[in-house]
């Protein structure tokens, strides 16, 4: 594949997108394939064709709209967008291509859940087909590529990452450029590129939706790695429980390789690079880099103790490079567009965008993408549509089971690493889960550590004792048989394990509850001191004399 | 398992393999993937064990994955695992007697946009109510097969 057979790619995909009349594209991610788009999409693809219309308009799968919520969701042309489309709305749809539009089925797009945001990682996302390459190439996929193997050294490279200030998105920030640049300086018999797309936190589906929607941004991003660090191989470890982002991706690789852009020399450089998949297997500690390797490697995901890091010894004891998967993604763009484009993008310290999962008490529950730097007030009230039912916000819970919960006091506060880290939570993968009034956040915090509990390794003893008992602690807090002396103890074991822990699971399992006990300290009193739960969710009280 | 060269480090792919077409792993098939890819039997069991994707116990007839993320959680999960206990008498991570149904908890399915999701057998239902899933599982049970 040279530049110019890629440039014919894109010449012969345009020309075939514009002999149809019309596009009507289905979403065919897995929010709204579990409401049924795919059955849409065939009764869609069936109208057209007894309308023998097939010539004139194409029915095209493509990735994730944002609007989860409002599922499946159909767009036509950039004329309408449609919600809660049912098999039976078919028909209606086609007549709509050359008159007025469904409005029963309309859904507004000049809010500001379409408005304010702002796409580099889901330019794609909604407009092409993930399952074509061609599609991927038409909209510039891949020129990146090209550019970095034609004009660029490897050094070059690391220096337009680093330009860009673009930092890990996996949730601790690290700098990309940095990380690639020690990398590449590492010395090894062959270096590694794995993307991490073990998406562990309940509540954040980011990766995946990416993963679905548009898999060649990922694989281009690992491309441009392996020619900036000098690797050889890679790997994508993905969820075992996310079967179409695995489909997606299989295929993904397949159409790459048959155009030789994966394999032996590609276009004509002296890179050569595959990738291969490995399926996590519900293991959430294994985000955590060593213990991904070691899953990698066919072992049990526990972590070890760093240094030495993957950098310098990672995937079979060489030099191996892991970034995450909204990392990748960011990559290509740079690459075309340039660092200080992207730099200009965000604040000071926190470059570009972010993609965030809007999930629980929240009206547009989906995908938003955000400049850093936008405050929480914007993404969950103006994007985000506020909270559900008239009920009243109480928090937001960032960084899943290793973030914090921030109350709204915090709103206002502009998202960046930094500020999020300083109010006591992180940023994480992304993951944005907002609470209203019925939610008792002690009840939540217990939620969390159960989760750490069971997701402890058990390698080292802060983490394997320090969750357990901090559960149990909770626990009674939640049945209302807690003294203050517990409460002090259940600060003591948070300091403990932030400390003392080996991985970022120990280290970060207590923030739930550290943050709760800060911010809410109120709701911990009333369970301990007066035996009642002011949201009514923990029940199991002596006083209701159940249990 | 020959794709990966019989190697040791192709054991929790070979056991995703044997999962997908036996539904679980028993004692045989862990001997047979150890002594092929010669990994200590311990190596395997350990690893099969880690994992929570991994199942050593065959499956119920049916299988109701209730979503217990985050997003699910607040939107009262713990009332269709309730709703489930009171009619079948299992937790997660258990068959009823009867070896009809299978209850397990999922670490989120990422369909946050649904919460509460359940995925029965392998179709995704979303918003699902303690009385919907309560109508649904009675089916199975009282259904002769």
């Amino acid at each position: 594949m040279s530049p110019e057979e890629l440039e014919q790619i894109v010449e012969a995909e345009r020309e075939r997108q514009a002999q149809f009349k019309h596009t009507v594209k289905v979403c065919v991610a897995a929010g709204c394939v579990s409401c049924q788009s795919e059955g849409v999409k065939s009764a869609l693809e069936k109208e057209v064709s007894r309308r023998h219309g097939e010539a004139e308009c194409q029915v095209k799968g493509v990735g994730c709209m944002g609007l989860c919520a409002e599922g499946p969701l159909v767009a036509v042309g950039d004329r309408a967008l449609y919600q809660h489309v049912a098999e039976g709305d078919a028909p209606a749809i086609l007549d709509s291509l050359e008159g007025p539009s469904v409005d029963r089925l309309n859904c507004p797009t000049d809010v500001p859940f379409f408005q304010k945001q702002q796409k580099i990682v889901l330019e794609n996302s909604g407009n092409i087909d993930p399952e074509r390459i061609e599609d991927y190439i038409a909209a510039g996929g891949y020129s990146a590529l090209m550019k970095v193997l034609g004009e660029m050294t490897p050094m070059q490279v690391i220096e337009e990452i680093t330009r860009s200030g673009l930092r890990g998105r996996g949730g601790a920030g690290y700098p990309t450029g940095l990380k690639w640049s020690t990398v590449s300086k590492a010395v090894g018999e062959r270096k590694y590129v794995i993307c991490n797309a073990d998406e562990g936190d309940p509540g954040a589906f980011m990766d995946r939706s990416v993963l679905e929607s548009d898999p060649h941004r990922v694989l281009e991003g690992m491309l441009i790695a392996a020619h900036a660090i000098g690797a050889s191989e890679g790997y994508i470890y993905v969820r075992a429980e996310y079967p179409l982002a695995i489909k997606r991706l299989r295929t993904a690789i397949k159409q790459a390789e048959r155009l030789g852009l994966l394999g032996s020399n590609i276009s004509g450089s002296r890179l050569t690079f595959h990738i291969d998949l490995r399926l996590g297997a519900g293991a959430f500690v294994c985000g955590e880099e060593t213990a991904l390797i070691a899953s990698v490697e066919g072992r049990r995901g526990i972590p070890r103790p760093r240094p030495p890091y993957p950098a310098q010894e990672g995937l079979f004891g060489e030099p191996t490079l892991i970034n995450n998967v909204e990392t990748f993604a960011n990559v290509a763009p740079i690459i075309r567009n340039g660092g200080a484009w992207y730099a200009a993008i965000g604040t000071e310290k926190s470059k570009g965008t972010k993609v965030f999962a809007l999930a629980g008490s929240i009206k547009n529950t989906g995908l938003v993408e955000v400049p850093m730097g936008t405050s929480l007030r914007q993404i969950v009230f103006e994007i985000g549509g506020g909270i559900s039912e008239g009920r009243e916000f109480k928090a937001v819970q960032t960084g899943g089971p290793s973030g914090g919960c921030l109350p709204a006091q915090f709103l206002d506060m502009p998202v960046d690493y930094e500020n999020l880290a300083k109010a006591g939570s992180i940023m994480g993968s992304g993951g944005m889960i907002v609470m209203d009034d019925s939610s008792c956040m002690v009840d939540v915090a217990r939620f969390f550590m159960d989760f750490c509990m069971s997701e402890s390794c058990g390698k080292c003893i802060p983490c394997r004792a320090g969750t357990y008992h901090m559960h149990a602690i909770l626990d009674k807090v939640t049945k209302h048989l807690a003294s203050a002396h517990d409460l002090s103890q259940l600060e003591e074991l948070a300091d403990l394990l932030k400390n003392t822990s080996l991985c970022g699971l120990g280290q970060s399992a207590p923030n739930p509850v550290m943050s709760t006990l800060r911010y809410f300290a109120e709701e911990y009193r009333a369970h301990v001191e007066e035996h009642r739960c002011p949201a009514g969710v923990c029940k199991n009280g002596p006083k209701d004399g159940k249990q | 398992m020959r794709r990966m060269g019989n190697q040791p480090r192709g054991l929790i792919e070979a056991l995703h393999t044997v999962q997908e077409i036996f539904g679980y792993l028993d004692l045989d098939a862990l001997r047979y993937v150890a002594a092929s890819l010669r990994v200590p039997l311990s190596r395997a069991y350990g690893v099969a064990t880690f994992y929570h994707f991994f199942t050593l116990k065959p499956p119920g007839e049916h299988t109701c994955v209730v979503c217990i993320g985050t997003a699910c959680y607040i939107k009262g999960a713990p009332l269709l695992l309730d709703e489930l206990k009171q009619e079948l008498g299992v937790k997660p991570g258990q068959t009823t007697p009867d070896g009809k149904v299978s209850v397990l908890g999922a670490r989120c399915l990422g369909s946050c946009g649904l919460a509460p999701a359940v995925v029965y057998d392998r179709e995704v239902a979303g918003k699902v109510t303690p009385q919907a899933l309560r109508r649904r599982v009675m089916q199975w049970k009282s259904h002769v097969s």
